[in-house]
């Protein structure tokens, strides 16, 4: 199915992006905390060097001059990695940004233990729990670099805070368009529509009546390999890219629930309080079946090569797949 | 919209006088909230709102005025209660300060009424948005004047010397600072500038005395050295002087090439015997009883 790839690491969309939206007269400013490089926005202040502030390694103190700028009509874009912006300066996130609701985009690179080498400081794996924990923020998981490209201009465009995260490794694209390897029947059938990003909407990537696997990020990739292998053995895998965890897509789920019965979520990221919360609450509330959550179980990461890492943890095809059976076999019979 | 004709310094008083009195009854109506840091304040507020700031109550959002950032977002009353005089809204509506479905919360919530301008409560955050603010103003070749009011609280924060040394670094001097240097926060004396009492030696760190307040928190002298260190320009005036405060911050916002703080020394409580120099005051209400008294000695 995977033919030679392509690959790109998601955190290389930032700052093109926001030089083509800049170019298109957004009025855009950038605030960066020494990061600039790693997250691709200092592509934004090469071409841009009006509107890109330089704050040093400070990150509660870019977070408010991001809330001050938005304060004045900008669109403010604010950048680092995960575990230092939101959660170094949780407090500044929550009152100069959420409680105002002010349009300060923080897109935060190096999530999930896919950072790899630099161990488990540099790894964020709590980062979805605390934004969805934060009521204005629309939080976004982009599967590839293809998707963080439209989830920024989405943020760019949208009124309102928004928390985007992306990863550091170069990561199979899923939405290649030179490839079109997935998509829905529908989507198949129709020719030459490239894939759009939509908040709230999670992207039907394998159709399928036994189980749905619902995952985001990295995980996206892991629940299609994870659908090959069920098909070999006749089980019929729903996969959906939950890339938009709120606005979530509370209609995709109840459908997942209501046609195939059993759910599984996927993520890199603690088992608590993310996308497998996200979906369960859902899951409770309006369509009791059975789920499993693949993700991190009460730890924190190490060091090691991102792919590796990902066997390490079980964030794997395998176990994908093994949860898959698993809750198909905890269905009423 | 600049005033159009001058008010004068014993209209000043009179305004700073009624805004105290406000102060009062809304903590004591409210039977909570911050009168100590109000009162201290008072005075900058009403220098700021009928003397220094271009703005207009009638178009609150008018992209060209003078913003007025409140960072030590526990200083409702007096933040509410200058609006108020100011012609942002009727001062009948303080009588609901900290009552549920009102505007006038606790801690200050951004354009709710018009003319809060940033939200506020935990200590440290508004000189970095202050910052966000000045350099939109000159990204839009706006000449407005951003100006911050902190605490010594805030200046306790680590985000505040965060957002000093950008302020520099960025070269804002479309920005000023302005510190209520009252020297009491919330569990007593920051120093020992205000506490007076020869029985005690001083001693570095901070101790707790027998009503429980602690002196000598942190001390942040040499203050005004501080920011003269982190590139700042610096005055220090006496806060309730409204000649020296006005003259100070008319020089700050001329001064060109660098950020400009003014360091306006304070009393916590200032205008009510019971409430100054007293830490008790910072987060308590006065009873009705020592409410009356006050409003007696706040009396024109």
């Amino acid at each position: 199915m995977v033919q030679a790839a392509r690959t790109a690491a998601s955190r290389e969309a930032l700052g093109p992006t926001l030089v083509r939206l800049a170019r298109e007269g957004l009025d855009i400013v950038v605030v960066d905390a020494d990061l600039g490089v790693s997250t691709s926005a200092a592509k934004f202040g090469r071409e841009f060097p009006d509107r890109f502030f330089t704050m040093g390694v400070a990150e509660a103190n870019m977070i408010g001059v991001a809330a001050g700028l938005a304060a004045c009509g900008k669109i403010a874009f604010a950048s680092s990695f995960a575990v230092f912006a939101p959660e170094h300066c949780l407090d500044q996130v929550r009152m100069a940004v959420a409680q105002p609701g002010l349009n300060v985009k923080l897109v935060a690179s190096h999530g999930g233990v896919v950072t790899g080498e630099d161990g488990a400081s540099a790894q964020a794996i709590e980062d979805l729990a605390i934004m969805l924990s934060m009521p204005t923020f629309r939080v976004i998981v982009p599967a590839d670099v293809v998707e963080a490209e439209q989830a920024v201009e989405v943020a760019a465009r949208s009124y309102g805070p928004f928390y985007i995260r992306t990863v550091r490794p170069k990561t199979v694209v899923i939405y290649d368009d030179s490839l079109r390897p997935f998509g829905s029947a529908q989507d198949r059938q129709a020719q030459g529509r490239p894939y759009r990003f939509q908040l709230g909407r999670w992207h039907l990537l394998r159709p399928g009546l036994d189980v749905t696997v619902m995952a985001c990020g990295v995980m996206v990739k892991a629940a299609l390999d994870a659908a090959e292998l069920l098909a070999r053995e006749g089980i019929d895998c729903r996969v959906l890219n939950a890339s938009s965890l709120r606005p979530m897509d509370r209609e995709a789920v109840v459908a997942a629930a209501a046609e195939t019965g059993a759910i599984v979520t996927a993520e890199d990221h603690l088992v608590h309080g993310g996308l497998g919360g996200l979906v369960a609450e859902t899951v409770a509330r309006e369509c009791p079946v059975p789920m499993a959550f693949v993700g991190m179980e009460d730890r924190y990461g190490t060091s090691g090569r991102w792919d590796e890492l990902l066997e390490y943890f079980h964030l794997t095809p395998d176990r994908i797949a093994e949860a898959a059976r698993e809750v198909m076999a905890r269905k009423p019979r | 919209m600049a005033p159009t004709e001058t008010v004068s310094i014993e209209q000043l008083e009179a305004i700073a006088r009624r805004i105290r009195r406000h102060i009062v009854r809304m903590t004591t109506a409210a039977q909570s909230g911050h009168p100590g840091g109000s009162l201290s304040c008072a005075d900058i507020l009403t220098a700021l709102y009928f003397r220094v700031l271009r703005h207009d109550p009638q178009n609150p959002r008018w992209p060209d005025r003078d913003r007025l950032i409140v960072s030590k977002g526990h200083a409702t009353p007096a933040v509410y209660a200058a609006l108020a005089e100011a012609g942002y809204f009727p001062t009948d509506e303080l009588r609901t300060f900290r009552r549920l479905g009102s505007r006038l919360q606790g801690h200050t919530v951004m354009n709710v009424p018009p003319g809060v301008e940033m939200s506020a409560g935990a200590l440290g955050m508004g000189l970095s948005f202050s910052l966000g603010q000045a350099l939109a103003g000159r990204l839009d070749g706006r000449d407005y004047h951003v100006y911050c009011l902190m605490s010594d609280g805030d200046c306790e924060e680590g985000q505040t010397w965060e957002a000093a040394m950008a302020c520099a670094h960025h070269q804002a001097d479309n920005l000023t600072a302005i510190i209520d240097r009252n020297h009491i926060q919330n569990d007593g004396f920051s120093d020992y500038l205000r506490y007076q009492d020869g029985n005690r030696p001083q001693r570095p760190g901070g101790w707790v005395r027998e009503d429980l307040h602690t002196v000598n928190i942190m001390s942040l002298e040499p203050f005004a050295d501080k920011w003269r260190a982190f590139g700042w320009r610096a005055w220090q005036v006496d806060g309730h002087d409204f000649a020296a405060l006005i003259a100070a911050l008319e020089e700050a916002k001329a001064h060109k090439g660098q950020p400009t703080v003014v360091i306006a020394e304070t009393t916590k409580g200032k205008g009510v015997s019971l409430m100054e120099n007293n830490p008790t005051f910072h987060g308590k209400a006065p009873t009705p009883e020592q409410a009356e008294q006050a409003l007696r000695e706040l009396a024109d």
